[in-house]
């Protein structure tokens, strides 16, 4: 019983992620309204940005940049503890492109609602069915 | 369908739940993500091309293609909303409600908005220029300075705004920054580089290859900031008004 809790604790953050992925799925799934749709990935990429800046993480290491840049004595350090003494960059550059593009697809996203509404007068996707049936 | 999204949802978590046993813990130096790549960044970021932010150099320069296409993500997505929204209002028929007409603008929302917008584009400049050393660069200054424009444009309403920021030049200028990143590009297959290898640049900038390559990925965030900049403006402008350039929210 002991190690599934602190298996439990160890793994929080997957919780986390996951908790919020599964709002966002559900969302995009149950509801109706397509804005609530469109919300629902937001969350879900949201979920997704965290999980990938969560695996980066490393217990005791610094942001990824170097103090002060120029010749200070972290750059003395051994290979070994440079990279210990940092978290994993490539994760937030990754992650940093996948907001962007979570932007852009927002953006695209409501546009598009925007339009469909211009043409069926409403946005419940039951109702826009009934329409283009007619 | 409440239902099915629910045993869907909870068939998902349960999976991944069983899922998290196989993951490694949570600030686990020895995860598989931080054992390959990502340590050499870390060791020759620095002395490879002079910027202590291992964050931006790989954005910028190890991962450069990468950035320039997603710069050009944005810029498409900017035009594809333009496309479907932008509209001439003599020709189609309007279904959107007319909002009801504002008549005097607040005192104290205006008198704010005028004072935070010049501290928020100063600081956005900072954030660009110093995106090197500490936390930032040309995505998130470019979304700073975007939102200085979008609260003006709250707290007036859009067309006193689009007066100032004519939309015209706000797409020219989006065009413009994908240019940058992708001259700044060119120019070192001119001087003699492979695409986006910024080293070769300091043969005409008079410094050494490692810091040509600073002055590089500064160049090409700030081109990423220009269009950042005007793609979130532009599809804040289409957005809140639906394509009609009027008022606005």
């Amino acid at each position: 019983m002991a190690e599934i809790i602190t298996d439990i604790i160890s793994k929080y953050n997957y919780w986390a992620f996951l908790i919020l992925l599964l709002m966002g799925l559900h969302a995009m799934i149950s509801k109706n309204n397509l804005v609530k749709k469109v919300l629902g990935m937001s969350i879900f990429q949201s979920a997704i940005i965290l999980f990938y800046v969560s695996i980066g993480e490393k217990k005791g290491a610094t942001i990824p940049i170097l103090a002060h840049g120029h010749g200070t004595e972290q750059v003395h350090q051994t290979a070994a503890q440079m990279v210990a003494g940092f978290v994993n960059p490539l994760p937030h550059v990754l992650m940093l492109t996948a907001i962007v593009v979570g932007v852009s697809t927002l953006g695209v996203a409501l546009a598009l609602i925007q339009k469909i509404y211009r043409v069926h007068g409403t946005i419940e996707e039951d109702e826009i069915l009934e329409n283009i049936k007619e | 369908m409440k239902l099915v999204s629910l045993v869907v949802t909870l068939l998902l978590g349960a999976l991944l739940l069983m899922a998290t046993a196989d993951f490694p813990d949570w600030g686990d130096p020895q995860s598989p993500a931080s054992l390959h790549v990502s340590d050499y960044y870390i060791e020759n970021s620095m002395e490879q091309t002079s910027v202590p932010n291992f964050v931006t150099s790989i954005l910028a320069d190890y991962r450069g293609y990468d950035t320039m296409f997603e710069t050009t993500v944005i810029f498409c997505a900017g035009l594809t909303v333009l496309t479907l929204l932008r509209r001439n209002h003599r020709r189609q028929k309007k279904v959107v409600m007319s909002r009801p007409k504002r008549e005097n603008q607040d005192l104290i929302l205006t008198s704010a908005a005028r004072m935070i917008a010049p501290m928020m584009q100063i600081f956005a400049l900072y954030v660009v220029a110093h995106g090197h050393h500490s936390p930032g660069g040309g995505f998130q200054g470019g979304v700073i300075l975007g939102a200085s424009f979008i609260l003006l444009a709250l707290a007036y309403d859009l067309r006193t705004i689009l007066d100032r920021l004519k939309e015209r030049r706000a797409l020219i200028m989006c065009g413009i920054g994908v240019a940058i990143y992708a001259g700044i590009g060119a120019g070192c297959l001119l001087l003699g580089g492979n695409f986006l290898d910024y080293g070769v640049w300091g043969k005409v900038l008079g410094v050494s290859p490692v810091e040509a390559r600073s002055h590089g990925m500064l160049g090409v965030e700030i081109g990423v900031a220009i269009t950042v900049m005007y793609i979130m403006f532009s599809l804040y402008a289409d957005l809140s008004s639906g394509g009609e350039m009027d008022e606005g929210l």
